[in-house]
């Protein structure tokens, strides 16, 4: 029969394996590849963006158009620094967390794709910016179950900057905007480059 | 009387043997961290290459090939090896055996556990 001692030092030998198994498992099914830089550079063309944006308050078509090719610009800027920083991780962006990452990740972008072409076609633009920042918050939300901690938590910011566009002017949710897509890309990719290499 | 004294400590503690030695029928091919490590990351994923298994161990290449070898001589792992471009390309899998393997000692762990707290 065991000794109360070695039952114990058994138990705490079997919990640390159980622990590792899970960690490693863990870090298997994560996405990294986040560019940190790339959202940078999203962030400060998002800046510019707002600040152009910002003129065109009372053509808001104008405003969309700004937007959406501040939106391709950063589709391109994280195309490029995700498969550079993959590539020198020696990471396929084709693997199973990447997959998981991609799918979850996509599938709230292109709700609000289709929500504003959906408002557009109604001449409705005030709800624009609080569909924007709480949609991109569920993106990342979502593939932040597949990825580093960093983007549920960025998914929780954008969510609550969308909660606030909800309730105040167009001109004043456009600033939001630029708090969004600019201030939380530069924070969080200067704050993901540093922890997790670049 | 200092070779008495000696005597009677080393009764007193006897010679330590590694804890996982008082666990019966435990998969040693399994239990090496490493190897535990490789089978834990494939069972969370269908195939990863060497460049991924090596990522996520973040050990050197010889490690990951001397285990995964080992892990291969099991029956635990397959190997397929192709090019992408010229560049030679390695992926693992965990074959069905090796999948049982796993669940057997994670029910192990599990056994030890509640025997330990008296469940």
């Amino acid at each position: 029969m065991a000794s109360l001692t070695e039952r114990a030092a058994l138990h705490d030998h079997a919990l640390h394996n159980i622990r590792y198994i899970r960690e490693t498992m863990e870090r298997a099914s994560a996405f990294t590849s986040i560019p940190g830089w790339g959202g940078c550079a999203i962030g400060v063309t998002a800046l510019v963006t707002a600040a152009i944006a910002s003129r065109f308050g009372l053509q808001p078509r104008l405003w969309v158009i700004t937007w959406v090719v501040d939106a391709a610009v950063a589709i391109a800027i994280a195309a490029a620094t995700m498969y550079t920083k993959a590539r020198r991780a020696h990471v396929s962006l084709a693997s199973t967390p990447a997959r998981r990452f991609f799918v979850s990740y996509s599938a709230p972008l292109v709700a609000a794709a289709l929500i504003t072409i959906a408002l557009v076609r109604a001449g409705m633009f005030t709800p624009l910016p609080a569909v924007w920042l709480l949609l991109y918050g569920a993106s990342f939300i979502s593939s932040g179950a597949f990825s580093i901690r960093a983007i549920p938590l960025m998914g929780i910011c954008f969510m609550l900057l969308g909660l606030a566009a909800c309730f105040v002017p167009f001109g004043i949710a456009n600033l939001i905007m630029a708090a969004g897509f600019g201030g939380l890309h530069i924070a969080f990719g200067y704050i993901i480059a540093r922890s997790y290499g670049g | 009387m200092a070779r008495t004294a000696r005597k009677s400590l080393e009764q007193a503690a006897p010679r330590r043997q590694p804890v996982e030695s008082r666990i019966p029928d435990l998969d040693r091919i399994i239990h090496e961290k490493t190897r535990l490590a490789i089978v834990s990351a494939l069972a969370v994923n269908s195939s990863l290459t060497f460049n991924e298994l090596k990522g996520i161990l973040q050990t050197s290449d010889g490690n990951v090939s001397v285990h995964t070898r080992k892990l291969e001589e099991a029956n635990y792992l397959t190997c397929r090896k192709s090019f992408e471009g010229r560049i030679p390309k390695t992926e693992y899998s965990l074959t069905a055996a090796g999948r049982r393997a796993f669940e057997r000692y994670l029910g192990h762990m599990e056994a030890v556990i509640k025997a330990a707290r008296g469940e």
